[in-house]
């Protein structure tokens, strides 16, 4: 069936040093590797190589992306009255308890002024959208379609609605690889809201689970307990919540407590994600404060740098 | 040699649809089941066109992989490089195999590949957890007679037209 190819019609065909250039690819190959894990030698490079990937990843996002453009158009009017509606009394709430949400911003920042220390200011966010786009099947990592074009850096965090979602591991121009909070790779710095005991949140593999292997035994910890992002490590911005601890196990002999927690984030459905610039300041969510008040929260903003754990 | 040369594109679109199948979004319950679609396309290519499907080009298709799956750079690269010459090394043999015993080979070639990203993921500290790369070998070697199939129908109508424009 196969013997009448163009190619076996030269029937002694061999290269001329088939395993020579073969040594000298796998070489090239592991030096590559080498260089792409080891050091940062690679990166424009794989930039580069990135960027025009990307319109093959847009055309792979592109049946999603046109159901979900004829899913939004295919609505009746009815429907679209309702969900009006609908958001019409979300904000109306949301917008209830932003009303005292602005008051206590403003006594939080004149008490943190007294106490001569940081004030925690806004940070600006952009949205993005996750790309229909599966990669390597053993990590949890997705494409955003903004990229280094919109100022998106290497570890910035993303965070939805419910709580954070990853970090960015690759600005590409037009897109930015991030990995998810649940990645085996992945470690995030945390907090329990209720007694700020500190510990460090690790991925599992599995995307409705992380762990919390480094917690004494003695540890104040119980399930329901939320965990927010402390701050510390510099990447995540503090107060974000990451998880709810959702089972502690003391067992007899181990000399750390086995907890393991559900990421606060729908990460497994997640659509639209919001990028953080941590300390910048764009237009606040919430009413002006006053002036004077303004003032001094700006100075005690920039009496430090804005972004920092408190104690 | 020019007629030839032109016949080469058409390898590289088969390469590149391969290629996006790899990120074609799927549930998270089949992605183990996703066939090594680009494997499986180098191995017929480097079989049945061994002069225009070279080492190097296999070595271009791992990178292309390599950026799409956000992989360590090179490591497709060196996989199918070693998948390529070993087709190339035997192609003589194996293109004369009855279907079973291609069959059984590619089965080998893909274990050995799925092998090798296992042992790179070793050396470079990236944990694979899961059965992911050996569920995808399995299918992958069932898969293979339809995928043939396939491919043979695309290098016939290639060849047709080679040798018509020659």
């Amino acid at each position: 069936m196969a013997l009448g190819t163009t190619d076996s019609k030269q029937r002694g065909y061999r290269e001329t040093t088939p395993g020579l250039r073969a040594v000298a690819i796998c070489a090239l190959a592991i030096g590559l590797m080498v260089a792409d894990s080891r050091s940062e030698l690679l990166v424009d490079l794989r930039r580069l190589l990135a960027a025009s990937a990307y319109p093959v990843q847009v055309l792979i996002d592109s049946p999603v992306a046109f159901g979900r453009w004829v899913r939004e158009n295919m609505v009746t009017r009815r429907q679209l009255l309702e969900e009006n509606r609908m958001l019409r009394q979300r904000v109306l709430a949301r917008d209830g308890r932003l009303q005292t949400m602005a008051s206590l911003e403003q006594e939080n920042a004149r008490l943190r002024a007294l106490l001569d220390s940081t004030a925690k200011v806004s940070d600006r966010v952009l949205i993005a959208e996750i790309m229909a786009v599966d990669m390597n099947p053993f990590r949890h990592q997705i494409i955003v379609n903004k990229g280094s074009d919109d100022d998106v850096f290497v570890g910035q965090a993303l965070i939805d609605a419910d709580g954070v979602v990853g970090q960015v591991t690759r600005d590409q121009v037009f897109s930015a690889e991030a990995i998810l909070i649940t990645d085996v790779e992945h470690a995030l710095p945390v907090e329990v809201l209720r007694n700020r005991q500190r510990t460090i949140a690790v991925g599992t593999g599995q995307l409705d689970e992380l762990s919390l292997p480094f917690l004494p035994r003695n540890a104040d910890i119980v399930p329901g307990d939320l965990l927010v992002t402390s701050g510390l490590g510099g990447t995540f911005p503090a107060g974000y919540p990451v998880a709810t601890v959702s089972a502690v196990t003391n067992e007899t002999g181990a000399s750390f407590l086995t907890v393991t927690a559900q990421p606060a984030a729908r990460l497994s459905r997640v659509r639209e994600v919001l990028l953080i610039w941590p300390g910048e300041q764009t237009a606040p969510i919430v009413a002006e404060p006053a002036p004077s008040e303004r003032e001094r929260i700006n100075t005690a903003a920039t009496d430090q740098p804005a972004n920092g754990a408190i104690e | 040699m020019s007629a030839r040369h032109a016949t080469v594109w058409p390898v590289w679109l088969v390469m590149l649809t391969c290629a996006a199948l790899m990120s074609l979004p799927l549930p998270d319950a089949l992605t183990p089941f996703r066939p090594p679609w680009v494997t499986m396309a180098v191995i017929y290519w480097a079989m049945m066109w061994p002069k225009r499907f070279g080492l190097g080009s296999a070595f271009l298709v791992g990178l292309a992989l390599d950026v799409l799956q956000g992989d360590t750079l090179g490591q497709h690269g060196l996989s199918l490089t070693i998948i390529a010459y070993l087709t190339h090394r035997f192609h003589l043999q194996i293109r004369i195999f009855p279907l079973w015993q291609l069959t059984a080979t590619v089965f080998a070639l893909l274990a050995l590949e799925g092998f090798i990203l296992f042992w790179i993921d070793g050396v470079a500290g990236n944990p694979a957890v899961g059965v992911a790369r050996w569920t995808q070998v399995l299918i992958g070697g069932f898969l293979w007679p339809p995928v043939m199939a396939i491919m043979d129908r695309i290098r016939e109508r290639l060849e047709h037209r080679s040798t018509a424009l020659a």
